[in-house]
């Protein structure tokens, strides 16, 4: 391990490491844009420029390797020279117009020049111009400003996995954008906002719509999809003004997808701000006692086995215990979580992530049944080209073709793929043998068919036949695509004795044998027949759900609670109040609370508290923010026949996924142009 | 850089495919992006001097390669032109050494035999004139470079007369036009006296 010092400060560093990380590990800072711990070297930036003795001119540290006996100097009179040469000249071609840059007050390049740079410029000719690109409905550009540290272009290739982006022409003719200016068609793309050290690449919906010193920054939580991804919430007044990614390496280290960060216009239209009740078929304006009146007088004398209760996607923990207690005071035992009818059943390793996200790097092969990572949790999906970049990877697919950004060997369509791998009918069979940690994940479109349990327990035959699950290893995974999944399971918020699931909830609406349905934030159902019955959706926005119901009572949206959500490797992560719901919407839980006092079953607890000591009583696991525990390895799944139909992922749509997501205009525009353009790019290429 | 969509689409003729296939047999296998120059230069000559877009693609398809990827390599080097051009491509060396030896005055020669200016096409379709940075024939500066011919050691005079010569469909000796070979001394060698 070489030892430098650096400013008189001796470290040793890992071989291999660069004078730039030994520098940061003596906690001396150095002035970079080009360099990104998450992106290969580029070195084309020269912000890094310290002195090395012996070395006849200034070193580019990001790019030159740590060699034992360097003595650095990353402030002297050399090294200070040199970066501000550098800063004068990319300042050269940078226009001075930090007043209307939306990127002014967060600009690497604007805090650079601050602490690095020169007083003033010796240019006195013209700055060049450059015509801004076109790259799509998220990502506005103003390319005078560009420095061209290539960040954009590394983040496509190498971590988006989508080689659009590049440098045009050379010298002082180089120009970033996309192929023909097409729209970059990554979901991924939004990065690269955050990754541009200059105002070049902006955000579209937020562009000229605030400036950052006047938002207050809120931590919470995302629930567009069952990653959890840590996300910062930006609200200016009442208002969402955007949404960043926050670093947690386990879970979405610094990235988050592009619906995440552009969703948030969706939270402010075709809201439910105030309870309706059905009158003659036609809904009209109520109050809270009214909506909670009608909903008494309709369960009044309803048999407990005619009520039935189904929790939506982003349900969150608190609100879905509310909802069990309330249908377990009412003696109902047709509840259900599982929206899309995902045959999830068992043990607790039959509903997880077991291998965790930040695991996937350990494994050494992936075979992935019915689950299209990609759109289903973007995430996950730049974890494992993460993890096959790294090399040593093999990843095998059965069912849910398309492209995933990474190469993967085809082993078949549906079940009897499945079977016959483990049957040691296809080679890739070897591959899981040799492994030492091999992982599989099963996704919603192996699961939530008829057969779905039949999948579950032959996957679950499959980790155990290819040692999947050790003592120290458990490669078992299921993708969720629901936020709410996990802490629903958890919860227990499946039929009760003798009760019914989704699907015969549904049934029993259209038959009659179910009178009364109350919706949590249910969106994504066949609301074919429900019209037979009495729907009470409570939710946050017009959506599928509220068009049957006879009742709405609104609810907050996830940036307007601080709630609780379990993400697929069954962690517990919490979000905060950044908003207030609009209008007479309220919390979930405390609607829930509101009316089984009104329906004479009152709910042991007043406060937040109150009601998280008595989810964590039976599960002490969902109190412990952000922590996993291991479940034990155990039955899951049920024998049965298995189908014939190929596995199909049930995201169509990446860009309208929930009622939040529908009501966007960001995300209309996506599905439009991305989503229309990648469709066109499958078609021709095939 | 404009790229010119108006040409349709694009396909290497047999003899040219044959050509890149045995470019592309040069690189180990996986590898195969490694010949995107002489593809590219092979597509420019087929196409008459520059690169459409259409061949831009056809060449990203032909390696497996991203557009975007081709894309630079086309627009990064001065060799290809990515706008429409005349076929016959007549480009003269401005950098410092040349310039030094009278640069200028073959320029305005050349555009004067022509008829037409820098980054220009002359009237009649035939020919494309254009600056260019050094070729690495400094030695026999002043120098112009026409389609794949060097023309070195230039007066004014001898540049008109390789035009004129061209314009009249022959094809002029290459070379120093000062009679001299190669990069010898005009005195005559002064070393490499066995040789
Ligand atoms: S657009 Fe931004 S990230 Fe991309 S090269 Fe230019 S400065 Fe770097
Ligand atoms: S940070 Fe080292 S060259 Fe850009
Ligand atoms: S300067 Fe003209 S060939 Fe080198």
């Amino acid at each position: 391990m070489p030892k430098l010092t650096i400013d008189g400060i001796e470290v040793e560093v890992p071989a291999g490491a660069t004078v730039f990380q030994a520098c940061e590990l003596a906690g001396r800072e150095v002035p970079h844009f080009c360099y990104h711990p998450r992106l290969n070297i580029a070195g084309n930036c020269r912000m890094c420029l310290v002195e090395v003795e012996k070395a006849p001119k200034p070193v580019a540290s990001c790019a030159m390797p740590a060699a034992d006996g360097m003595v650095v100097h990353t402030a002297s009179e050399k090294a200070k020279r040199a970066q501000q040469g550098v800063l004068e000249l990319l300042l050269i071609n940078h226009p001075l117009d930090c007043p209307i840059c939306d990127q002014g007050g967060e600009c690497d390049l604007q805090d650079l020049t601050l602490f690095y740079g020169p007083d003033s410029s010796r240019f006195a000719e013209n700055k060049r111009p450059v015509a801004d690109k076109y790259m799509g409905p998220l990502i506005s550009t103003h390319m005078t400003r560009c420095i061209h540290c290539t960040r954009c272009v590394r983040f496509a290739n190498e971590i988006a996995g989508v080689e659009e982006l590049g440098a045009t022409g050379r010298g002082e003719d180089m120009e970033i954008t996309t192929y023909l200016e097409h729209a970059v068609t990554s979901e991924l793309s939004g990065n690269v906002i955050d990754l541009c050290p200059v105002g070049a690449l902006n955000s579209k919906p937020y562009e000229y719509s605030a400036r950052t010193w006047e938002l207050k920054k809120h931590e919470s939580v995302d629930v567009m999809d069952a990653v959890g991804s840590n996300i910062r919430v930006d609200v200016r007044g009442n208002e969402v003004m955007r949404i960043l990614p926050r670093l947690h390496e386990d879970v979405n280290e610094e990235w988050i997808s592009d619906k995440t960060r552009f969703v948030y216009d969706g939270l402010k239209k075709r809201r439910l701000d105030r309870p309706w009740v059905k009158r003659d078929g036609k809904l009209e304006a109520a109050d809270w006692r009214g909506a909670m009146a009608a909903i008494r007088s309709r369960l009044d004398g309803v048999a407990a086995t005619k009520i039935a209760a189904i929790a939506g996607d982003q349900a969150d923990l608190e609100a879905m215990a509310a909802l069990k207690d309330l249908m377990g005071a009412l003696g109902s035992p047709n509840l259900d979580c599982r929206q899309d009818g995902a045959k999830l059943e068992g043990a607790r390793a039959g509903w997880l992530f077991n291998t965790t996200i930040a695991g996937i790097e350990q494994a050494d092969a992936l075979l992935l049944v019915g689950a299209f990572p990609r759109y289903e949790a973007s995430l996950v999906n730049a974890r494992i080209r993460k993890r096959q970049r790294m090399g040593g990877f093999e990843i095998g697919r059965i069912g849910c073709p398309g492209d995933l950004t990474y190469p993967t060997t085809e082993v078949g369509a549906g079940p009897q793929s499945l079977a016959d791998l483990l049957a040691g009918e296809h080679s890739f069979g070897e591959v899981l043998e040799k492994a030492e940690r091999p992982m599989v994940i099963v996704g919603p479109g192996a699961l939530a068919r008829p057969d779905g349990a039949a999948v579950l327990a032959k996957a679950r035959e499959a980790a155990e036949r290819f040692g999947m699950v050790t003592d120290d290893w458990n490669g078992f995974n299921v993708l969720h695509t629901a936020a709410s999944r996990v802490g629903g399971m958890d919860l227990g918020l499946v039929p009760g004795e003798g009760g019914r699931d989704v699907e015969g909830i549904l049934r029993g609406a259209r038959t009659g044998e179910i009178e009364v349905v109350y919706l949590l934030g249910a969106d994504e159902l066949d609301t074919r027949g429900l019209e037979n019955a009495f729907v009470i959706y409570q939710g946050s926005h017009g959506d599928a759900g509220a068009r049957v119901a006879d009742v709405i009572l609104p609810g907050a949206a996830y940036t307007e609670k601080a709630a609780t959500w379990v993400n697929l490797e069954g962690r517990p992560q919490r979000s905060k109040l950044t908003a207030f719901p609009p209008g007479e919407a309220k919390e979930d839980w405390r609607i829930l609370r509101a009316l089984s006092e009104v329906l004479d079953q009152k709910l042991p607890y007043d406060t937040p508290a109150q009601l998280r000591r008595r989810i964590v009583e039976p599960a002490p696991r969902l109190g412990r923010i952000d922590r996993i525990e291991a479940a034990p390895w155990a039955e899951f799944g049920a024998a049965g026949k298995l189908d014939d139909a190929p596995f199909v992922s049930p995201i169509a749509d990446f860009y309208r996924t929930c009622a939040i997501s529908r009501a966007s205009a960001v995300m209309e525009a996506c599905v439009e142009e991305i989503r229309g353009q990648q469709l066109k790019a499958t078609g021709s290429d095939d | 850089m404009s790229l010119s969509p108006d040409v349709e689409s694009f396909a290497f003729t047999p003899e040219n495919e044959e050509r890149a296939r045995a470019h592309i047999a040069k690189y180990p296998e996986g590898r195969q992006a490694s010949a995107v120059l002489p593809l590219l230069h092979l597509a420019q000559a087929q196409h008459g001097g520059w690169l459409p877009q259409a061949a831009i693609e056809y060449v990203a398809a032909f390696l497996e390669m991203p557009k975007i990827r081709v894309e630079e390599v086309a627009s990064f080097y001065d060799m290809f032109n990515t706008g429409p051009t005349a076929r016959c491509q007549v480009r003269i060396c401005t950098t410092t050494p040349c310039w030094l030896c009278g640069s200028d005055d073959i320029v305005a020669a050349v555009e004067a035999a022509l008829g037409c200016k820098v980054g220009e096409n002359t009237a009649d379709g035939r020919f494309y004139l254009r600056e260019f940075e050094c070729l690495g024939a400094c030695a026999n500066a002043p120098m112009m470079w026409i389609d794949d011919d060097y023309y070195e050691d230039l007066t004014p005079e001898r540049a008109t007369a390789v035009i004129e010569a061209l314009k009249r469909g022959e094809r002029p000796a290459p070379g120093p036009q000062s009679g001299r070979q190669g990069a010898i001394p005009f005195g005559g060698k002064t070393t490499l006296l066995e040789v």
